[in-house]
């Protein structure tokens, strides 16, 4: 039985076909799969390995290097507070503290109603609006210990907090697993053509017609 | 929630500061992350002049340039666009949006604010160059800035901006949004590459020393940083000429600076490379306006996380790649971190070292053993359990890794001078030798704070921080 449903079984497919190697698509379909459930299951990790001829430990022996694939079930939210230099100047590491102590949990460990994983995170690109958190890599700037109370707050009660971000985000805020809510689709009759790299054995059609001229 | 009087709610932490506009120009714009907002304010039209051009004309015009590398080494894009070799195909473009550096948010404001500029300067980078498909490489945690591109790409190839004919020409390309899954190390272009691969971000033994040679399947791949492709489009438009008007004679254009810390106004700015200085940037009135609530600077790192720190005595030094190297540092990815007097350097500076120790790799030794002990050796310090020979250890834990005299910057008031950039180092990639950048410069300057907490005799020499500063 196949581990991706219909639709994620289309996507799959479509990524694959967006690499000269199956084998490229490996970090994007474990994306996938943790999208579809939330965390990287086994089975996973054995159907991406079929689609991407590789091993399934070949396929954990990639993942398990990148921080975002979590092989064992977390939160619902991921919370990730920076304690980086440019956001502890300001008051990162205390925002983690609340963070731990409002949730309950020490950093790395999920509330016991499974709503919340709680991360001390490495600089995530927002330094000039430190201190800065993240729920499910969406940002939120210059917060302090309330704006976290009140996105805590907002998604308890099934409201989405990305208002409170001041990050030129919007809409609602999807749950762990999910990155971007929309998905590059290339159509058929656009598409230049992506071939393996050893099918290829000469220039570009246009630098051709150029040395021509 | 502290908001500046200039914040821009749609493009937070970018402050228009009224100087050009090369990569910012459509950040006013609420909607400029769409194609017709694009198409409205000049989009697309650096690749109409471009597909005019014969390829190696396009080349050559960002040769002319001399475009500098943004991602941290700044090498000239130009120059590495040359080194393809001779009749070996297919050749790749692999946009490195990996942006991690401690300090930096440039490239993520580049991608959600303007994914069109990027991609037009993808398609002219790949034309000029003959390289058959271009992967771009966003962060895992930006999903903000994928879900963008991944916009723009579905309008830009539906208008037949991307993909087969381009614009009715004989130029082809595909376009594939790509994004990774957290690791700072794959922001190294070897390891980026093995990541597109699908294997663990670990960089690759050198040489060859650019992936130009033999890089994503074994083939000819340029890799470039999210703001150097982002200059291209304006290039193309107006002419290397034009560029070369502003900024310096070695360092042309504009170049964005993220300013953070304990600064008035923090954001990001858009300033003319080279002329500027870092006492304009950090006291300017149209820049960070000083050191916030009155306080003294301290130290700031002027150019990432992997940078040595800089004091009040190198404020005057231009935002210049060589003078920075020669006092010491690197301008690395423009990220300039502001501390005043009540920060406590033993603290920072354990704070950037775990950094390093979580984000090593793990391929050389050097630095997979010699981050984490420098780290555990910190931390120890930082509780008060240090011992007299652990300031001695850091040093030689860093020598392990950057063999020699490793780049520090000048003290006057010891009369000890600047050692230049860049270390030496026994890793492969320049991982290792950045997490002795903070040990080397804070036990330089500020050895009586590590040992006020090592003997655990006296206060720590710091002004005392307001309760709650900054929450």
């Amino acid at each position: 039985m196949s581990y991706f449903d219909p639709a994620n079984e289309r996507t799959a497919r479509e990524v694959i076909d967006r690499y000269p190697r199956p084998r490229s698509a490996v970090i994007p379909l474990l994306h996938l799969a943790q999208e579809q459930e939330g965390w990287v299951t086994p089975a996973a990790m054995v159907e991406i390995a079929e689609m991407t001829g590789t091993t399934a430990a070949e396929v954990l022996g990639t993942g398990s290097f990148y921080e975002m694939f979590k092989f064992h079930p977390v939160g619902r939210y991921l919370v990730g507070v920076c304690t980086n230099v440019s956001c502890q100047l300001l008051g990162g590491e205390e925002l983690l503290h609340h963070a731990e102590g409002s949730l309950g949990v020490k950093a790395g460990g999920t509330s016991d109603d499974g709503l919340f994983t709680v991360e001390d995170v490495e600089c995530v690109a927002a330094c000039s609006e430190a201190p800065c958190f993240t729920v499910n890599h969406r940002y939120f700037h210059r917060a302090d210990i309330d704006t976290l109370d009140e996105v805590v707050a907002d998604l308890r009660a099934g409201r989405s907090p990305l208002p409170r971000g001041a990050a030129g985000d919007d809409g609602d805020l999807p749950v762990h697993g999910t990155l971007a809510r929309v998905r590059q689709h290339i159509p058929d009759d656009r598409r230049a053509g992506i071939v393996p790299p050893e099918q290829v054995d000469g220039p570009p059609a246009w630098l051709l017609a150029d040395e021509a001229e | 929630m502290i908001m500046p009087s200039t914040y821009v709610p749609h493009a937070a932490g970018y402050v228009d500061n009224d100087g050009p506009k090369i990569v910012t120009s459509r950040f006013g714009h609420e909607d400029s992350f769409t194609l017709e907002r694009s198409l409205a304010t000049g989009g697309y039209e650096g690749l109409r002049a471009a597909l005019g051009m014969r390829p190696a004309d396009v080349h050559a015009e960002v040769r002319d340039a001399t475009l500098l590398g943004r991602g941290g080494a700044g090498f000239p894009a130009g120059v590495k666009w040359g080194f393809c070799p001779e009749g070996v195909w297919p050749r790749y473009l692999v946009v490195n949006g990996d942006e991690s550096e401690p300090g930096t948010y440039k490239d993520r404001l580049l991608m959600e604010r303007d994914p069109h500029q990027l991609i037009e300067g993808c398609l002219i980078a790949c034309y000029a160059l003959g390289l058959s498909q271009c992967f771009l490489y966003v962060r895992g945690e930006m999903a903000l800035a994928q879900e963008r591109i991944a916009t723009a790409l579905n309008e830009a190839y539906a208008a037949g901006y991307v993909g087969r004919s381009v614009l009715g020409s004989a130029f082809s390309v595909d376009v594939t949004l790509h994004w990774g899954a957290g690791a700072y190390i794959v922001g190294e272009e070897t390891a980026l590459i093995e990541s597109l691969e699908g294997n663990r971000g670990m960089p690759r033994i050198k040489p060859p020393y650019f992936p130009a040679a033999i890089g994503l399947y074994g083939k000819p791949t340029i890799v470039n940083n999210v703001e150097t492709l982002a200059n291209v489009p304006w290039i193309l438009r107006h002419g290397a000429g034009a560029y070369r008007k502003y900024g310096s004679e070695a360092s042309p254009g504009t170049r964005l600076f993220t300013v953070s810390g304990h600064v008035e106004r923090p954001g990001v700015y858009e300033v003319e490379h080279g002329i500027t200085t870092f006492r304009d940037l950090i006291y300017g009135e149209a820049y960070c306006r000083g050191i916030r609530d009155g306080k003294q600077l301290k130290m700031f790192i002027p150019g990432g996380g992997s940078a040595p720190w800089f004091f009040e005595e190198h404020l005057d030094l231009p935002l210049e790649a060589r003078d920075v190297g020669q006092a010491g540092s690197m301008l690395g990815s423009g990220a300039i971190i502001v501390m005043d007097e009540t920060t406590d350097a033993v603290r920072a500076c354990h704070r950037m070292v775990r950094f390093f120790a979580r984000e090593s790799c793990g391929k050389c030794s050097p630095c997979r053993e010699g981050t984490g002990w420098a780290e555990k050796v910190l931390l120890r310090i930082l509780d008060g359990h240090g011992r007299p020979a652990d300031i001695d250890l850091l040093l030689d834990v860093g020598d392990n890794i950057s063999p020699g005299p490793y780049p520090v910057a000048s003290f006057a008031a010891e009369n000890l001078e600047a050692v230049p950039f860049p270390p030496l180092q026994t890793t492969i990639c320049p991982l290792g030798p950045s997490a002795v950048a903070p040990i080397v410069s804070t036990i330089r300057r500020f050895r009586h704070e590590f040992e006020a907490r090592i003997t655990r005799s006296d206060t720590i020499p710091v002004v005392a921080a307001d309760p709650g500063a900054g929450l």
